[in-house]
């Protein structure tokens, strides 16, 4: 691929706010109900109904603007943006153009080399979901569920200053992390509570101009957006480079071919006709309302990440693991309060065997088979010695299968470590007589059958003979 | 500034209005006076005066966020010509 092209993108997150109500009634806001239950006149559009902002929607906005560092606007007014689409009952979104609600802001991420890049956050306003078309089980016909219609949506746009589909999934985690620290939205993607769409173009690197831009629709995973991305600026680049022009359109792409393609959708050309809503008034917001919730919000990943490295000696990698969650941070500081054991040492269960766990049985840490007492009762095992970190992974399985507590499952099966100095020596001199020419050899310079000999101890004691005394008197005897 | 018959049959697409061919005439007679009459307006100068968002002179009232609203499907969908499992069907539509 010729790098002489400069990849610009720009990414629309919508998040679904976590409010019980719709943005503009009062019917609920929850997913997975029977079609149509919830969608009210006021989502419909009957006439002779009126729209009323819910006050939950203001605020969760305003926390997301003040945690991106934008500026908030104390006067901000909607707009209806005309289109027709089956899923859409009023033919008009209302959404918000001039003045939205947050204005400004970034957001730091690191890319694949590990520097910190700033991305610029345009705007993020406030609008309402239109509801589901679907396809599948209906003859000629497609049905239309509008429970999801008016559900409150935040769009935040970023400027221009993603250079690459890994860099675009780098801000999306960094979005999705932090609309779940604020508990502004539950980041469910299979939900579509968390999607975004791309605008993708490329031009030369000596050129200022932008290229002319496609726009990716509806990308609703982490994986999604990286290849979807990467497809299209590939087609973008074979498209100039053989020629031809990149053309202004609207493309959705097909996660099972793994290509864009352009929408078949006979809608003009983006001509929405904005104008303010004469529904709604102008939202005036007070500074006394924005001050008080600046002092609501809470301690966000990057400054968490910065504490963790500072008091718990962490590795900034594992830091930025362990934060990336509020959950998981939570839980690590609770275990970590509960032990002794070294920090790094709890930050290794957690990133390593704890996540895996979790990861196999699909869950999500407030499922959790293990809690945060339980995981510090088994490192506390490990930090008084009673067993090793290599039996501690098997006692950590038994425990995932509710076998019982660490101590239950030591007991249970006989996994005490073997500490003492006289019984492995037993054990070292057993195995020093039984492999008489790997000691020889040992004895000749082939220093590296020391790994050999502690594994045949290993083996005899079934893993519970301590490391570290092995070694130490193995060392010894073999001199 | 005046409107034309190519700009006319745009609108009637995009408002999903079908303009039969005959009043395409009197509606660019109509459209021209409404415009006319915006052009008038558009000679005052506005240069120091705020936008205006709405016609009242008042903020807009926020709503607690509470469920109010019940399950009235079935009432509701008495107005639907065509509902199959509890949705509203519509001519198929694939992006």
């Amino acid at each position: 691929m010729s790098s002489q092209w400069e990849v610009v993108i720009g990414l629309e997150i919508h998040a679904q706010l976590a409010a019980k109500s719709k943005i503009f009634s009062g019917a609920s806001s929850s997913y997975g109900g029977e079609p149509n239950t919830q969608a009210c006149l006021v989502d419909l559009g009957y006439p002779g109904t009126l729209p009323v902002l819910n006050q939950k929607a203001i605020e969760m906005a305003i926390r997301f603007g003040l945690a991106v560092g934008a500026e908030i606007s104390t006067r901000s007014i909607f707009a209806r943006k005309n289109y027709f689409y089956p899923d859409l009952p009023k033919g008009y979104q209302i959404s918000q153009l001039d003045l939205p609600i947050v204005v400004g802001g970034q957001m730091s991420i690191l890319n694949n080399d590990g520097e910190e890049r700033i991305i610029g956050i345009t705007r993020a306003h406030l609008e309402e979901d239109a509801g589901k078309s679907i396809h599948e089980g209906f003859d000629d016909s497609s049905g239309i569920d509008l429970n999801r219609a008016g559900t409150p949506l935040l769009e935040i746009v970023s400027e221009p200053d993603i250079s690459s589909a890994s860099e675009a999934v780098a801000y999306m985690k960094k979005i999705h992390s932090i609309v779940r620290y604020l508990g502004i939205c539950d980041g469910n993607m299979q939900e579509g509570s968390f999607r975004c769409d791309a605008n993708v173009s490329i031009k030369p690197f000596s050129q200022d101009k932008l290229g002319t831009r496609t726009e990716l629709k509806n990308l609703n995973s982490f994986k999604f957006v990286e290849k979807a991305i990467q497809h299209e600026v590939m087609r973008q680049i074979e498209v100039i480079e053989d020629g031809g022009e990149i053309i202004q359109e609207t493309r959705l792409y097909d996660s099972d071919l793994d290509e864009t393609r352009p929408m078949r959708s006979k809608e003009e050309a983006n001509d929405y006709r904005y104008f303010p809503d004469p529904d709604l008034l102008p939202v005036i917001i007070d500074k006394d309302f924005i001050n008080e919730i600046k002092d609501s919000l809470p301690e966000l990943p990057s400054i968490k990440k910065e504490r963790f490295i500072e008091s718990y000696k962490l590795k900034s990698t594992d830091a930025e693991v362990l934060t990336t969650s509020k959950q998981l941070a939570d839980f690590y500081e609770e275990v970590k309060k509960l032990t002794e054991i070294d920090a790094q040492i709890v930050a290794n269960w957690l990133i390593g065997d704890y996540t895996a766990a979790l990861n196999k049985d699909d869950l999500d840490i407030v499922d959790s088979k293990i809690s945060a007492s339980d995981l510090a009762g088994l490192l506390n095992k490990i930090a008084d010695q009673t067993i090793s970190g290599k039996i501690a992974k098997e006692v950590f399985d038994a425990m995932w299968k509710g076998e019982g507590s660490a101590e239950v499952i030591i007991e249970k099966k006989g996994l005490v470590q073997i500490t003492d100095d006289s019984e492995i020596e037993n054990i070292v001199n057993q195995v020093i007589e039984n492999n008489p020419s790997q000691v020889k050899d040992y004895l000749e310079g082939k220093s590296q059958l020391l790994g050999y000999f502690v594994g045949q101890i290993m083996k005899e004691t079934k893993g519970k003979a301590n490391p570290q005394k092995v070694n130490e008197i193995l060392k010894k005897k073999l001199i | 500034m005046s409107i034309n018959k190519d700009e006319i049959k745009y609108l009637s697409l995009l408002s999903r209005m079908d303009i039969d061919k005959n009043e395409i005439k009197d509606i660019e007679e109509k459209l021209t006076k409404i415009i006319d009459f915006v052009d008038q307006l558009q000679t005052i100068s506005t240069d120091n005066i705020a936008p205006m968002a709405h016609p009242l002179n008042q903020s807009q009232r926020l709503r607690i966020d509470e469920v109010t609203e019940t399950n009235d499907r079935e009432n509701i969908q008495k107005n639907a010509q065509q509902i199959e499992k509890g949705m509203y069907l519509v001519p198929k539509v694939i992006d």
